[in-house]
């Protein structure tokens, strides 16, 4: 019989679709494990509700899982659990490292004033010079950056 | 129909049907950064249908597909406001910022209710829309002192609670929206 740690790592194994760089546990989508007997069953949210790599991630995950020679359950769960907090450590060190500037955390709210502020640094090279060119991006979880002092435009994780 | 379908069917179709008008701006919006924009809120507003659609199917023992797409246009609970084709893009940020006033204080008073399930979709959907309404606002800033724009949020005001009975261009959206699924024989899967 599988253990909830088995399935744990192997979910930790499991990427983003549109993030590949990190996981689905690293993104702290993953709200609970339990094993019944022969079935797992995982209870994960979505990021954002139209987010199109939900259902890649919850075949990905039943594909882990039967591998393991277990029965996969994995559900999704519409509620407000899920925030960037979740993302944990680990995740944001991934996304930085792939020129994503990681979320911020959200006591600090989000205004047009903060999205425009130097407050966000480049991924590249560390600066704040850096201006918001547009809240939306090529996935719903993503705004558009441009670094004045490296001159390289990069993308920045919603704070959700 | 129990009131708490019927409240989570107005909402749906409100999101639905604004996202496919959204859409219309993806390739053709006035500059390239909006063609993003408005793709992005498209997207997440057809999502936030997708799964109000999906406890209302819940309740109703159905499925999200056919509450969205196998009902008659006249059974649609969506507003007035949402179901104009507006190539015009002075009107669209008018409905942009109508809509975002209005569902901002649904949500509001969703996020309060005593049903569980509704106030936490609601505060999901919450997280999300924050951005619809900071572009909301900062198009609303570049334009109000416009005439153009001033004339549409005036035209179009009335539109924001209008629940009876639908225009015409519900009907021309309803034959494009649903085109590929009544072509199908019942029961096709992709």
């Amino acid at each position: 019989m599988v253990t909830a740690e088995q399935v744990w790592e192997a979910l930790a194994e499991v990427p983003d679709p549109e993030i590949p760089v990190i996981s689905v546990v690293d993104l702290g989508v993953v709200r609970d494990v339990r094993i019944e007997d022969e079935r797992v069953r995982v209870e994960f949210t979505p990021t954002f509700l139209g987010c199109p790599a939900l259902e890649v991630m919850r075949a990905q995950m039943a594909e882990r899982i039967e591998a393991l020679g277990a029965h996969p359950e994995v559900e999704v769960v519409l509620d407000d659990s899920w925030s960037t907090d979740r993302i944990t450590p680990e995740g944001r060190e991934k996304l930085t490292a792939a020129g994503f500037a990681p979320p911020t955390p959200r006591g600090e709210g989000t205004t047009l004033v903060q999205l425009q502020s130097n407050g966000f640094r480049c991924p590249y090279c560390g600066s704040r010079e850096t201006a918001l060119e547009n809240i939306f991006g090529p996935t719903p979880c993503r705004s558009l950056r441009y670094c004045r002092s490296c001159r390289q435009p990069f993308e920045q994780f919603k704070t959700i | 129909m129990s009131e708490r379908a019927q409240l989570l069917l107005e909402i749906a179709d409100d999101e639905l049907i604004l996202g496919w008008r959204d859409s219309e701006w993806t390739g053709i919006a006035p500059f390239l950064e909006e063609d993003v924009a408005f793709s992005s809120i498209a997207q997440n507003e057809i999502g936030h249908a997708r799964a109000l659609y999906e406890l209302a199917a819940r309740d109703l023992g159905t499925t999200a597909d056919e509450l969205a797409f196998d009902r008659e246009p006249s059974e649609y609970r969506c507003s007035g406001l949402v179901e104009l084709r507006l190539p015009e893009w002075e009107r669209t940020i008018a409905r942009h910022v109508l809509y975002e006033q209005a569902d901002a204080e649904r949500l509001e008073r969703l996020k309060a209710s005593d049903d569980a399930e509704v106030a936490g979709l609601a505060a999901k959907i919450d997280r999300e829309e924050v951005y619809h309404r900071l572009h909301a606002e900062m198009w609303h800033e570049r334009l109000k002192d416009e005439p153009r724009y001033q004339a549409a949020v005036d035209e179009l005001r009335p539109l924001v609670g209008q629940r009876d009975g639908h225009s015409d261009e519900l009907q021309g959206l309803w034959e494009e929206m649903t085109l590929v699924r009544r072509s199908q024989p019942a029961g096709t899967t992709w």
